[in-house]
């Protein structure tokens, strides 16, 4: 047997297992360990939220899943495929989606274009189809129009033919989980989507993250710091501090971790 | 005066809304049309401004490409001259005599005539100009992979000053290529400094009669308003599809593109590629047109020029584009020329051509002072240079752009 087939054997994980599976990740910066051997999973269909103090490692965990940070040691399946250190585009394909903590949106697009481009690896087109406006190409932009402006009503932004960067901050949180969807994603990961907005705003995307998942049966795994947002919407909790999982379970259960209350609050010594 | 500026705005806009966009096109085509034939009836000497206009059909193919690259994926490259000098190289390889000895001395024609205008015989590779143009633009699209494949993980001045190297090594690569190229074979590729000349006119793949350019402007001056103008369909197709939108979204922010799967590498490359390949169709044109491919054309000044029509125009607007090149082009090739004997008027010993790079210099001060976004800004542009934008509504977005802006606040 060849090497290769060896290999997208040890890739291949039962089906049916966990959407997302992180098995001992580490990212290390120099010598700052960002993220500690850190194994978790995200069901299907689950809405999984990681917490943990400023500094946690959080955001790096994510770019680590993302593609957009090579872990240093340690795997990262997805839907039963290594996409361990792949390129983030084709994680994106596979069907991980995510937004930032720090709002990236093309600022000079518009909001349907900026959905439109979230659509980028769904269109087939190629360049002389483009130029040539094939039937086919001009069928995939009209789709994709109209998708992109059911997107956006989805996560309930109404200036579709706005310019991204006049968007008002609560909608460009909005736009950026639209983007996402835009990619047809199986996992969503939102970095801090809350920040910023309002109590009626957070719940109303508390709301939509439920709607995803019953309606698209979109996973969702959350970075969060409003805890009646995390408390509130997750099966599971993760809690990271210095880098290492320090908690992990029902949301009851992280609440009652002596080491969670630490991890805010201090020790008490 | 901002606001008689802005009426002036409020009544170009007013004008243009007063016809639909197709109208427009269909003016501006059927102007270019009768062009030459409005300056046979305007100018006892029209020839002067007719072949400055053919030169700058080409320019404004070479911008238009060089926008795909700088304006649409935000790709600064200072080494455009490198696809000019691939792409006349290529009409100089394929339509004059420069390789005599092919095929036993009687030479290779492919659709061109076989004899010469007084009959001789013509030795060398002859390939119709209308195929040379499309191999030129695949070869140049070719190198421009080649050239921008090492340059996929650097951005601004980093990227810059490899693409400034590029366009330095190509020329001098062909200049050296006297015995062989690379090092490689004895053939003459270039004639060194010399270059070639002369180079084919064109002629129709239908019939024997070359273009008799530069006695007669009026076909080759048609040849280029064709190509002109399959370049701006190009172009509009392009800026309008998928890989359109990516290119943009790659120059906002290459991170966030990369996360919402467009793939950077193929993104840049196909900017590279294709704005190359305009370069090596707008060459093929330009060495015919001037009759010889050498290696003095082909300076970093001209990677500059061709840049300073981008900017000036506005950088990611197609017909911002098109005015900035007409606009440098003919400043250089004409009214400098017909300026020429005014200093002389005031007892200065001086030409006005001999300045000419000084006045660029003076004109792109202005331009950047006054109008940052280039004489037709693309809608985007403008909002990222004057964009009045609430700080408020950014708290989390910190582009460089506002950083740098905070800095200076700070």
């Amino acid at each position: 047997m060849s090497v290769q087939a060896q290999e997208n054997r040890a890739d291949l994980r039962p089906d049916g297992g966990p959407l997302l599976e992180a098995a001992n990740v580490s990212k290390v910066f120099g010598g700052l360990v960002a993220v500690n051997d850190v194994s978790f999973i995200v069901p299907r269909g689950g809405i999984v939220s990681l917490i943990g103090p400023n500094g946690a490692g959080k955001t790096t965990f994510f770019n680590c899943m993302t593609g957009l940070y090579k872990p240093s040691t340690g795997r990262v399946y997805f839907d039963g495929r290594n996409i361990t250190a792949k390129r983030p585009d084709l994680v994106t394909k596979a069907g991980v989606a995510r937004t930032f903590q720090n709002i990236k949106l093309f600022r000079t697009m518009t909001a349907i274009e900026n959905v439109q481009v979230g659509m980028h690896g769904q269109l087939r087109s190629r360049v002389t189809g483009m130029v040539l406006r094939t039937p086919f190409n001009r069928r995939e932009e009209k789709a994709a129009y109209a998708k992109a402006r059911e997107l956006l009503n989805v996560v309930g932004l109404k200036r579709h033919n706005e310019l991204a960067m006049n968007l008002a901050y609560g909608d460009q949180r909005r736009l950026e989980i639209a983007r996402a969807l835009g990619s047809e994603p199986k996992l969503l990961l939102l970095d801090e989507p809350t920040a910023g907005m309002n109590p009626q705003e957070s719940d109303e995307l508390r709301r939509l993250m439920e709607k995803l998942r019953a309606e698209r049966g979109i996973s969702v795994l959350l970075i969060e710091h409003d805890m009646r947002v995390v408390m509130g919407v997750s099966d599971r909790i993760t809690v990271l501090d210095h880098g290492e999982k320090i908690a992990e379970g029902s949301p009851q259960e992280v609440r009652a971790n002596p080491r969670v209350i630490e991890a805010y609050l201090g020790s008490q010594a | 005066m901002s606001t008689a500026v802005a009426t002036l705005r409020t009544n170009a806009t007013n004008l243009r809304r007063l016809l639909p966009n197709w109208v427009w096109g269909l003016i501006f085509i059927a102007l270019a049309i009768l062009y030459p034939y409005i300056l046979d009836q305007l100018l006892a000497a029209p020839d002067d401004l007719l072949d400055a206009s053919i030169y700058t059909l080409g320019l404004i193919i070479m911008a238009l490409g060089l926008n795909i690259v700088v304006g649409f994926a935000g790709l600064l490259d200072l080494g455009y001259v490198a696809f000019y000098a691939i792409g006349a190289f290529v009409i100089g390889w394929l339509g004059s005599q420069q390789f005599p000895d092919v095929n036993g001395g009687k030479g290779i024609h492919i659709l061109t005539p076989v004899k010469s205008a007084f009959g001789s015989d013509l030795p060398g590779i002859h390939v119709n100009f209308f195929l040379v143009i499309f191999i030129a633009a695949v070869f140049t699209a070719i190198w421009g992979v080649i050239l921008g494949a090492p340059t996929l993980r650097l951005r601004g001045d980093y990227l810059a000053i490899v693409t400034l190297a590029f366009g330095e090594i190509v020329p001098r690569v062909f200049e050296n290529s006297t015995s062989g190229i690379f090092g490689i074979g004895h053939t003459d590729f270039s004639n060194g400094r010399q270059g070639i000349t002369p180079i084919d006119k064109i002629n129709f793949p239908w019939t024997d009669t070359t273009f008799r350019y530069p006695l007669e402007l009026k076909p080759v001056y048609y040849v280029g308003l064709a190509m002109v103008l399959l370049v701006i369909f190009l172009n509009i197709r392009l800026r309008d599809s998928r890989l359109g939108r990516a290119w943009i979204a790659v120059r906002e922010d290459e991170v966030a593109a990369a996360a919402m799967g467009v793939n950077l590498v193929r993104t840049k490359l196909w900017a590279y590629a294709l704005g190359a390949a305009l370069g090596g169709f707008a060459g093929c044109f330009l060495g015919t047109y001037t009759n010889t491919v050498n290696v003095d054309q082909f300076e970093f000044g001209f990677s500059v020029f061709i840049l300073s029509m981008v900017i000036i125009g506005g950088m990611g607007n197609i017909w911002g584009v098109i005015l900035g090149a007409i606009a440098l082009s003919m400043i250089n090739r004409y009214v400098l020329k017909e300026l020429n004997g005014v200093p002389e008027k005031f007892g200065l010993d001086f030409d006005v051509t001999s300045i000419s790079f000084g006045l660029y210099g003076f004109f792109m001060l202005v331009m950047m002072v006054l109008r940052p976004e280039g004489l037709l800004p693309s809608g985007r542009r403008k909002l990222e240079l004057h964009g009045e934008v609430d700080e408020s509504d950014h708290i989390g977005a910190e582009s460089d752009h506002e950083l740098y802006e905070v800095r200076q606040q700070g």
